[in-house]
């Protein structure tokens, strides 16, 4: 099994050994070497050999799936009854992957008092499978468990979706582990291999700097978490119908591992990094502190959320939920300004998605220049309070 | 008590760079470094060794050289440490690693907690923590900034949720991850580096841990990677030039344009 280097091809050229992220491969004897313990068979070495030398071992006896496996689900996520934006943007998405599956998209919504349900109809379910019952008022992650893998071990759909919220990030692994099937996290792509019949699941590694495609082609269903405000939510339309199936489940057998005990809400942050479709951010170049009210500033005018890169959090001059990047928050706003930042990639791992970038830089070689839409080369001191001017201006 | 942690050897990222000319990796001189959320969920099982007087035991799914990483535990603290690596185990996605990692610990057997880090830079997926829970049958808890108490077999903890905090208790054995906020890793003391030099770290493959070889490395995997991309970023900047009046002024004209205020 596994990998293999055909001795007879390889000329030794070692042009594999800079294409291993693990730095796995060394040249001896002029001939290619894998270390495989630690190998995880991307193939980016294989696709790098042009001697065709490389060989991965790829078929293992499938087990038979026969269609028995139907349908695309989106698992919709609310929080305090109300239904989070990445849903709809899922169902979107899912309706193109269902219709080209030829094949049913449903929807599966857990919670109590759950507000403007029939949005996921209008937003393309087919079917929408409820439980809106007070015991699941809190998002109790051991009975979201229990009940979606008893729903899909009793419906079989082929494919399930979940929003990469810090809850789906939590409980989805637990469902894909009982199940023991495959699940790839935090997708920014996904389509049909219509040949194959396949889900292609893609996602950023190594802190956005290396995609990888992946599929799950043995086990049922193929389950991803999305990134939230990656896919685009289609106009929903209100005439659609679907079939509403509530859920029944036993009371009794609730019984939830861990209690909660307290919640306390956090009211310092006015708008959600995660979900503001704006973002002022700043770096280091500010250099104090009290400067972040520049930012602050422009932000308020906007009505946008404030954020930050790593040195001014180290620095203690904001606190860490401001942080952006491959540390931080990932965020993927329409509009992102990032105010003295460089650039690092650990900085643009978390916000590079962005719809719009500016960059404002005295440094015309920084590297955010290159991710940015539009830069301006200047002294942050002095854009930056004529921008906020000219906008309070109207 | 007896804790387990669970520490990934990473290629540190800040030198990963893309030869922009020929769109591979520059790999020179690329570190391995444990994890750099793992250090917390290290540095938090030495914390409450000290309050409660448990025992450590770190443990790594990885190649030969983290053996390394897990001697750098031991002399941050940790009591014993145990490499688990195979050949089989190449190619594992995050349900084979869960599956070895829980393998291990039910062989290590005698365990109250077992701490993981929220995520990892490479693979980045957060699915393992929860994974290996389930594997075990126990409950999980994720994204804990604060360990509150461990009395009476339960466990209470705060932990972060999007819009704030919640206290959640548990019974022992549990799972956890922890995030960034619940400590500040120390550097190691004398006595650990001592220590860590004559510590025997034993590896263990697919046989010690009585694991299936359909249930480990590539044959345990759901998922396939199939292909490795390097995303492209060719847009170049727009430069709104002139003076900071011309520029602050074209700026508000594109923003208007585009219909993003
Ligand atoms: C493991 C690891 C994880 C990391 N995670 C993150 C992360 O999550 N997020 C993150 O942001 N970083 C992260 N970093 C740090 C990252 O490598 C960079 O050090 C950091 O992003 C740099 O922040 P900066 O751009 O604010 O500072 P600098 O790189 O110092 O850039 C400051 C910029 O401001 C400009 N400037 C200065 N004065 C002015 C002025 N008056 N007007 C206009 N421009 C001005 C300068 O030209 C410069 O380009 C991580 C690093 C490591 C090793
Ligand atoms: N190979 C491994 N060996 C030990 N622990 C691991 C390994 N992979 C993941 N983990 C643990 O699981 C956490 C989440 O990893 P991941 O799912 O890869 O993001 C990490 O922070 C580690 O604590």
């Amino acid at each position: 099994m596994g990998i293999s280097i055909d001795k007879e091809k390889c000329t030794g050229c070692g042009n594999c050994t800079s294409t291993c992220l693990f730095g796995l491969i060394e040249v001896v004897d002029e001939k290619a070497c894998i270390k495989e313990a630690g190998c995880t068979l991307c193939g980016a070495c294989r696709d790098a050999c042009v001697f065709e030398a490389i060989r991965i071992e790829t078929e293992i006896a499938k087990t038979l799936l026969g269609d028995e496996y139907k349908g695309v689900w989106v698992f919709a996520e609310q929080r305090n009854s109300e239904i989070k934006s990445v849903s709809y943007e899922l169902l979107s998405k899912g309706r193109e992957l269902a219709n080209t599956l030829k094949t049913e998209l449903c929807a599966v919504c857990f919670g109590y008092n759950i507000k403007n349900i029939e949005q996921l109809t209008a937003f393309g379910a087919n079917k929408v499978y409820v439980i809106d019952d007070p015991a699941f008022a809190n998002q109790s992650e051991d009975q979201y468990v229990l009940e979606l893998v008893r729903l899909i071990k009793q419906y079989k759909p082929e494919i399930v979706l979940a929003g990469a919220t810090p809850f789906g990030r939590s409980f989805f692994p637990r469902v894909a582990a009982i199940l023991k099937t495959g699940l790839t996290a935090d997708c920014t792509g996904l389509d049909i291999d219509t040949e194959k019949h396949l889900l292609r699941q893609t996602r950023p590694t190594f802190g956005g700097n290396v995609m990888a495609t992946i599929i799950c082609p043995a086990k049922r269903p193929q389950m991803s978490t999305v990134r939230p405000r990656v896919f685009k939510k289609n106009p929903p339309d209100a005439t659609r119908k679907s079939q509403f199936i509530k859920v029944d489940f036993n009371k009794e057998a609730i019984t939830s591992k861990t209690r909660l005990l307290n919640f306390v809400a956090d009211l310092t942050e006015k708008v959600k990094l995660e979900d503001a479709d704006i973002i002022i951010a700043g770096g280091r170049g500010l250099g104090k502190p009290e400067n972040f009210n520049l930012i602050r500033d422009l932000a308020s005018v906007l009505e946008a959320a404030v954020g930050s890169s790593r040195p001014p959090v180290d620095e203690g001059w904001i606190p860490y939920y401001h942080q952006v990047g491959q540390t931080g928050k990932t965020v993927c706003p329409k509009l992102y300004i990032a105010v003295g930042i460089s650039g690092a990639v650990q900085h643009l791992a978390g916000m590079q998605t962005a719809d719009c970038i500016i960059a404002i830089n005295d440094d015309p070689n920084a590297p955010i220049f290159q991710v940015a839409t539009y830069g301006i080369v200047g002294d942050l001191f002095k854009v930056v309070p004529l921008l906020t001017e000219k906008l309070k201006g109207g | 008590m007896n804790i387990i942690v669970c520490l990934k050897q990473v290629p540190s990222t800040t030198e990963v760079k893309i030869d922009p000319k020929t769109n591979t990796l520059i790999r020179q001189g690329i570190k391995s470094i444990v994890n750099p959320l793992d250090s917390y969920a290290l540095e938090e099982s030495v914390r409450l060794k000290e309050r409660y007087g448990s025992r450590v035991t770190a443990i790594s799914m990885g190649p030969p050289q983290a053996t390394e990483m897990l001697r750098d535990a031991i002399s941050s603290g940790a009591d014993d440490a145990i490499l688990l690596s195979d050949i089989a185990f190449a190619g594992s996605d995050t349900l084979a690693t869960s599956t070895t990692l829980a393998k291990a610990i039910v062989k290590i057997k005698n365990y109250d907690l077992v701490i993981c880090g929220r995520q990892t830079l490479d693979g980045d997926t957060g699915q393992v923590g929860p994974e290996i829970a389930e594997m075990l049958g126990i409950p999980f808890i994720a994204y804990v900034n604060k360990i509150e108490e461990i009395a009476n077999g339960k466990l209470r903890v705060q932990r972060m949720v999007e819009d704030g905090y919640e206290t959640i208790e548990t019974s022992l054995p549990a799972v956890i991850t922890v995030v960034k906020e619940i400590n500040v890793p120390r550097m190691p003391s004398l006595r650990g580096l001592t220590k860590a030099k004559s510590a025997q770290i034993p590896t263990w493959t697919t046989q010690e841990i009585n694991a299936e070889k359909e249930t480990v490395g590539q044959a345990g995997s759901a998922t396939w990677v199939v292909k490795v991309f390097y995303p492209q970023r060719v847009q170049l900047a727009e430069m709104l030039k002139g003076d900071p009046e011309t520029q602050a002024k074209a700026l508000v004209e594109k923003l208007r344009e585009a219909k993003l205020i």
